[in-house]
């Protein structure tokens, strides 16, 4: 895992010192709360519905256990408790007192974490996939190259007033866990004769006018992965749209040039970036690698996970949906479910934090991932552990075995916490949860992704879910529109509307309904709810929502 | 009138022979980089802050330096204390604010950042 160099640890304190500076000329007057606004935006404080909120970075998805103790810490001193983790790889606070934030900040970077840049009209976290440095199915660490475009993009001098927020995402894997097509821009590792190098997609984004990624550039080989990532803010920055905030995203510029006149415009900006480095970047970079080598995995049988599993249904039950295959033998990637049914998706205790700091610093090499999917993960621990991990993990009320299933839900903070919402959104995923824990078929359904969003800024992710969910208010009630065949993967997707939307006291049977309708024309349990869907059409389950006349129509068209 | 800052502080605009003639530039901030050409007698650019928020000039300040320019650049408008140091980084000499602004941020919030040259990442990743 990366440790901060001293350069590192100097840059936030001054930046720590600045910020606390900011403050308190906001509260004396000297700055506007026009201006403090930007300011306060680029050290991740938000002013929401009821007070602050404060999102704190966790650069790529990665902590160690006394980030995570940190992170509780946090949570008792100066909130309610408990911390909510976000589909962006952050963790957010919603009760901070203003005046708290700064000494707040001081104590994130004692161990190396900050609230910078994580919101604003900046370039944000940079995220990646939650397996990486663990997943069988990985060409390389896509960590490396988040870390120093990490500390390429913090504070960079012409980026800090961008047209609107910039968001990049990298993945190391084909199979992608980290969205990038739905990033402004998202990286893919890939290997050409032998070589390594970086795909770049511009241009995806969910929002009001959700777009899927397009190639900018097929390899990048990595001296020139800066300056060509440079290039491509520049020329949006110049370009970008600043008469309409509803349009200032690189995604909308990309629309109205189309791709080829951008990539025309990027390289020829790139040949004036790429001269301004020297190799510096490079040699950081080895430096940078050399702290994400792999951790001494241990050679063990695992006898115990074969016995446990054996004898065991609920171990059973979660083993085969919270693990995935790890590139050690022996070893396995385990999820830690925040999703437990009737709860809020995403929230965990600072019991909850300090239990999953402990097992990682025992079980897990000392390292622990949050997902997008607002899961954490324990990247490697043996199979001959999972037992006592899982046994540990239940009785905190962090053994869920439903990731990857229709209980594991995304749902943005919603009417609950957020100003700009216009429904709920936590209460309608509690209740599809619950619904389907008390039907018991929820393992006979298989994977399937439900994302709800409670306003069309689409934080949720709903455009991409299987089954996407968004919440809107028509004439001061909320209504529930649904897409189905979303897809957050390399075959990305974004959700067809079925119909008129539901009201809040409809929609989970609705979704009941749509479910039904899969479990009665999937060709096998083999089918998942997607590849039924690619194969249908919307037309069954447009028959299922609102009767046979609807549904013979939409198959006519 | 208007106030300069610099790494010292505040002080009087010494550049006397105004933005008309030929040795001095004016930029907008929807400037189009492609056609930006710059004449040798050129000794002074000024390029228009109209919001603080609108961070075009950054970048046109940053491809000036990147083609070469070598004279005077100056950020002028609505420019806050806290962007002093990207102002610098980004190949800004000076910054040119109201009377106004001045008397709401004074020469100490200014000065606060003039110690724009350390830790830099910027400076880290180019050697
Ligand atoms: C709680 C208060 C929040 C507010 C006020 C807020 C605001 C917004 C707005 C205005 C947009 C639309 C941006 C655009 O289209 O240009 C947006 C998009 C988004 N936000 Fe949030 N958000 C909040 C919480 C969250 C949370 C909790 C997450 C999860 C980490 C999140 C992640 C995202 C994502 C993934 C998008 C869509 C992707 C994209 O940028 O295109 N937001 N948010
Ligand atoms: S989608 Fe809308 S309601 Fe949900 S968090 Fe984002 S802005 Fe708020």
């Amino acid at each position: 895992m990366y440790r901060y160099t001293e350069f590192d640890t100097a840059f936030l304190a001054e930046r720590n010192r600045q910020f606390r500076a900011q403050v308190e000329r906001r509260i004396s007057g000297a700055l506007t709360e026009d201006e403090f606004k930007p300011l306060r935006l680029m050290n991740g404080l938000y002013l929401q519905l009821h007070a602050y909120m404060l999102r704190v970075a966790i650069p790529y998805g990665t902590l160690n256990g006394a980030q995570m103790d940190r992170l509780a810490l946090l949570a008792e001193k100066w909130d309610k408790g408990y911390g909510h983790f976000t589909t962006r790889q952050n963790i957010q606070y919603n009760w901070p007192k203003l005046s708290d934030v700064p000494d707040m900040l001081d104590a994130l970077a004692e161990v190396g974490l900050h609230a910078i840049q994580t919101s604003g009209n900046t370039i944000r976290n940079v995220t990646a996939d939650h397996f990486a440095g663990a997943a069988a199915d990985e060409i390389a660490d896509p960590r490396p190259v988040a870390e120093l475009l990490r500390q390429w993009s913090t504070d960079h001098p012409e980026f800090q007033f961008l047209p609107r927020k910039f968001k990049i995402a990298v993945t190391g894997s084909p199979n992608d866990r980290a969205v990038i097509k739905a990033h402004d821009i998202g990286i893919q590792i890939v290997q050409r004769d032998g070589r390594i190098g970086y795909r770049i997609l511009v241009g995806g984004g969910l929002g009001r006018t959700p777009m899927i990624g397009k190639e900018l550039a097929e390899f990048v080989p990595l001296p020139d992965l800066l300056p060509y990532v440079e290039a491509t803010v520049s020329v949006w920055n110049l370009l970008g749209r600043r008469d309409n905030k509803y349009k200032a995203r690189i995604k909308i510029t990309v629309h109205e040039h189309g791709i080829d006149e951008i990539r025309d415009l990027v390289e020829t900006r790139f040949a004036e970036t790429k001269a301004a480095f020297n190799g510096a970047d490079l040699e950081l970079f080895d430096e940078i690698a050399a702290q994400f080598l792999p951790p001494a995995f241990r050679n063990a049988p695992a006898e115990a996970y074969d016995r446990a599993y054996e004898s065991d249904p609920v171990f059973r039950a979660w083993a085969d949906t919270n693990l995935s295959a790890h590139k050690a033998p022996g070893y396995a990637i385990a999820q830690i479910s925040l999703k437990p049914h009737g709860q809020t998706p995403g929230d965990a205790s600072a019991a909850q934090m300090r239990v999953m700091a402990d097992i990682a610093r025992r079980f897990g090499h000392d390292e622990l991932r949050i997902s997008h999917e607002q899961n954490v993960v324990l990247p490697h621990v043996h199979k001959s552990d999972l037992p006592q991990v899982h046994a540990i993990l239940k009785a905190h009320g962090l053994g869920t075995a439903n990731i990857g299933k229709i209980s594991d839900i995304i749902a943005c903070p919603g009417m609950d916490y957020c100003a700009l919402a216009t429904a709920r959104s936590i209460p309608i995923a509690q209740e599809i949860a619950t619904r389907f824990d008390a039907l018991k078929i929820e393992h006979e359904i298989g994977d399937l992704k439900i994302k709800i969003s409670g306003c069309i800024n689409a934080c949720g992710h709903h455009h991409v879910g299987h089954i996407g969910i968004l919440g809107l208010d028509r004439a001061g009630v909320e209504n529930y529109q649904i897409t189905l065949g979303g897809d957050a993967t390399e075959t990305a997707a974004l959700g067809e509307r079925t119909g008129p939307g539901f009201p809040a006291d409809e929609i989970v049977p609705a979704i009941e309904r749509i479910v039904e309708a899969y479990l009665e024309h999937r060709e096998s349990r083999e089918e998942s709810f997607l590849q039924a869907y690619r194969r249908l059409g919307m037309a069954p389950f447009k028959t299922a929502l609102y009767g046979a006349e609807t549904g013979k129509k939409a198959k006519a068209a | 009138m208007s106030i300069l800052v610099t790494d010292a502080g505040f002080g009087p605009d010494d550049w006397t022979r105004g933005f008309d003639g030929a040795a001095a530039l004016e930029l907008a901030p929807e400037t189009d980089p492609a056609t930006l050409e710059i004449a040798p007698e050129v000794e002074m650019i000024r390029i228009h802050f109209p919001s603080f928020a609108d961070g075009r000039g950054f970048t046109l300040a940053r491809l000036l330096r990147l083609r070469g320019y070598k004279g005077r650049l100056r950020a002028e408008g609505h420019v806050i204390s806290d962007q002093y140091a990207m102002a610098r980084r980004a190949g800004f000499d000076e910054v040119e604010i109201s009377d106004d602004l001045a008397a709401r941020q004074p020469e100490e919030d200014w000065r606060f950042r003039s110690n724009w040259q350390q830790h830099d990442y910027q400076s880290r990743l180019r050697g």
